[in-house]
């Protein structure tokens, strides 16, 4: 490789420190969406790159469904104990409480729906105008034609139609009044730059990625794990099984998968090797064709 | 070379290109047999892709319906937007910029050009060049895309014919003459068959060229960034709050251009002072030397006032610094401008205000005619125009640095934005 060649992790990894550097100038209030799930990981560890030695400045968000798991969350405490940064939480059980939303009832309940009402809330309280995430284009066929810079209107929303261009490395961030943006510095990144840059850079991730003895239930094609907010049905069994997770959203809704990998080299190599998606093991993207999109569309993150 | 399962991946490069096409150019085919042979196709995506095809009762899979993402797509089966495709292989990771080729679509088209290394024309064998061939290599050569490579796609349609193949590559290269592109590459393949796109045809011993992976796998792409004159627009200052860098000021940005070093004799534009570069640091500690694209602070010997939209040029090689130019413009915009209309004007991490004085004309992006006559503009034209600024810019040609070099311009109204600028 030539001598004035970046490699494409670090190619990657300087696009996304200028485009969280972009954020902080251009807005008053930015902030990052955390989920305490890989992405939204790497996503901080960039932030503190671009602005090394000082602080990360910007707020972490999070949305806590009350169905996390609980390795999520004592991970982004230590996170947020550890960088110094302010840390919000936007509480779905709230949102119940206070009869904002309805939860959902019957098979295959889920908070996930729930998640945009109490986001869409946080944002307007705490007055934030943009939210850095980790969403990825190669994740979900909806999300591939997200911008860096994504244009919100008043209600939250998002209109893929409409969208403006993006050009060269110049982000339009001008907005009226009440609107906000959502940016996806990792935009390009794919599971695999993911994974090799967290270990090349020694990032730490919850310990639910690796591989690790679990009690499962094996419902819709999927490892759930058992935990309180999941019932037994007719001829289902908990069973432990080594399991690791190649996404983390809600305890209710993810499954795992069987796997050895018990290091992050190992599961670069089964990265590599694998053969589905990293989202087929998610409920929430099954339920239609359009699911991811139409989420998007009312403000999901 | 020895190639290391385990850790490979720590010296592969990233290679963006685009494509552009219509329905049945063989676009998406092309593109879904890259991902299947580089095993980028995931079995849930094919699953998926069989059962939508069922549905919509295709005989065989459609693999346009793997990047037409959004639900209108899938239903009017067209691409409308652009779709980001990712691939690697254990030599390089490839992003595809893959928009719609139709002339109401030449917005989306310059979107995915403006950031490519590299275009990927396709001409169906049977009709040679037709006018969308025209009109992407002439976006490719506007926006200044270092690497060009022609498929002469559906081979088999034509017997293999060595002679159709040689008929449309001399066509083409006349028609490139009028283009600004140096390195074209034709090659002859069938997407659908897969000849000489992963693997090399056996149908056609008469070529004697590469395949496409292997071009877009081996294309040098280190010199597609500036290495010479150097340009780093200051994107924000960071002045830690902590004791054991009281006296820090590093300048925030990324290298738009050159190579800088420890030490250089550097000068602050506008303002004019000139420093030496004290250090150039990262989260991962000093570099000895920061080139295009790298993320990095840079830190001066001298305590000068700098913010962001400044720019750290070698005070032996500066850029124009004026508040008029003549740029080609793209209109994105419903409405065209109207004299002495004003826009936000975006360029290199600076924001000021811009007034289109003049259009000299429009450029047929067909045929190339300049039209000096009607120069009413509307949306997805190419136009010529002189703008003033509000404030100075520090200002490369487009063709000597394309993030120096281009600027767009914002409605202030609905800020949208309407236009995208080459600087002339």
């Amino acid at each position: 490789m030539s001598r004035y060649n970046l490699t494409h992790l670090k190619e990657l990894e300087s696009e996304a420190i200028y485009v969280i550097r972009e954020v902080f100038a251009q807005f008053e209030k930015p902030g990052i969406l955390f989920s305490g799930g890989k992405d939204s990981i790497v996503v901080t560890h960039l932030a503190q790159k671009a602005f090394w030695p000082s602080k990360i400045p910007f707020t972490l968000v999070h949305v806590d469904t009350g169905h996390n798991f609980p390795e999520t969350i004592k991970f982004r405490d230590d996170l947020v104990a550890d960088l110094g940064v302010n840390l919000v939480v936007g509480s779905v059980q709230n949102s119940i409480d206070k009869g904002k939303v309805r939860e959902e009832t019957g098979k295959d309940a889920s908070r996930n729906w729930l998640q945009i009402s109490t986001l869409l809330d946080t944002i307007e309280e705490h007055g934030f105008d943009a939210l850095m995430g980790g969403a990825r284009r190669d994740e979900e066929k909806a999300r591939a034609k997200e911008r860096f810079f994504s244009h919100r209107d008043d209600f939250g929303q998002w209109d893929p139609k409409n969208q403006r261009p993006e050009l060269w490395n110049i982000f339009n961030g001008k907005k009226s009044y009440g609107e906000h943006f959502r940016v996806f510095p990792i935009s390009n990144w794919t599971e695999m730059d993911v994974w090799q840059y967290i270990l090349s850079e020694q990032i730490e991730v919850p310990s639910l990625y690796v591989a690790h003895q679990r009690d499962v239930i094996w419902r819709n094609g999927t490892w759930l794990p058992n935990s309180e907010h999941i019932k037994l049905r007719d001829g289902e069994k908990v069973e432990e099984k080594q399991i690791r997770f190649r996404t983390l959203g809600d305890i209710t809704i993810t499954g795992g998968i069987e796997s050895k990998a018990d290091t992050i080299e190992k599961i670069v190599s089964e990265v590599a090797a694998a053969r589905q998606t990293e989202r087929g093991n998610r409920a929430d993207d099954k339920r239609s064709e359009t699911s991811m999109e139409d989420r998007k569309k009312e403000g999901y993150f | 070379m020895a190639y290391n399962e385990e850790n490979s991946y720590l010296d592969m490069e990233l290679l963006r290109f685009t494509t552009a096409g219509s329905v049945d150019d063989g676009k998406s085919t092309l593109i879904g047999r890259l991902l299947f042979d580089s095993k980028s196709i995931f079995e849930d995506q094919l699953e998926h892709l069989e059962n939508s095809s069922k549905r919509r009762g295709l005989e065989h899979t459609d693999l346009s319906l793997l990047t037409d993402g959004l639900k209108d797509e899938r239903e009017q089966g067209i691409t409308i937007d652009v779709a980001y495709r990712y691939f690697a292989t254990p030599m390089r990771k490839f992003i595809i910029a893959d928009t719609p080729g139709h002339i109401q679509y030449t917005r989306n088209m310059i979107t995915g050009a403006s950031t490519a290394n590299l275009a990927l024309i396709l001409i169906d064998a049977r009709n040679g060049i037709v006018e969308q061939t025209c009109r992407h290599s002439f976006i490719a050569s506007l926006l200044q895309i270092p690497h060009l490579i022609v498929c002469i796609n559906k081979m088999d349609l034509v017997d293999y014919s060595q002679e159709a193949y040689e008929k449309i590559k001399a066509n083409f290269k006349s028609f490139s003459s009028k283009l600004n592109v140096s390195d074209i590459q034709f090659i002859p393949i069938s997407a659908l068959n897969g000849d000489n796109v992963v693997n090399r045809s056996e149908n056609m011993d008469w070529y004697e060229g590469s395949t496409l992976l292997y071009n877009l796998e081996n294309i040098h792409i280190a010199s597609d960034h500036n290495h010479i004159d150097c340009r780093f627009p200051v994107q924000t200052v960071i002045r830690p709050k902590k004791d054991e860098y009281h006296d820090y000021r590093g300048y925030a940005g990324r290298v738009a251009g050159g190579v800088f070093k420890k030490g250089d004799e550097v000068v602050a534009l506008p303002s004019g002072f000139s420093s030496k570069v004290k250090g150039i640091h990262t989260m991962d500690g000093e570099v000895e030397e920061a080139f295009a694209p790298m993320s990095v602070s840079i830190t001066l010997e001298d305590d000068i006032d700098i913010g962001r939209g400044d720019m750290i040029v070698r005070s032996n090689n500066q850029p124009d610094v004026s508040q008029d130019m003549d740029v080609m413009l793209c209109w994105f915009g419903k409405m065209g401008p109207k004299p002495r209309s004003k826009y936000a004007l975006f360029h290199a991490n600076n924001e000021v205000k811009a007034m289109v004085r003049q259009v000299y004309y429009k450029l047929d992006i067909n045929t190339l005619h300049r039209n000096e006559e009607d120069t009413e503009v509307k949306m997805n034209d190419i136009i010529k125009v002189s703008l003033r600024t509000t404030k100075p810019l520090m200002k490369d040609a487009y063709t000597k640095n394309r993030l120096t070099g281009s600027l767009i311009l914002v409605d202030e109204s609905t800020n949208e934005t309407v236009a995208a600028g080459m600087i002339i």
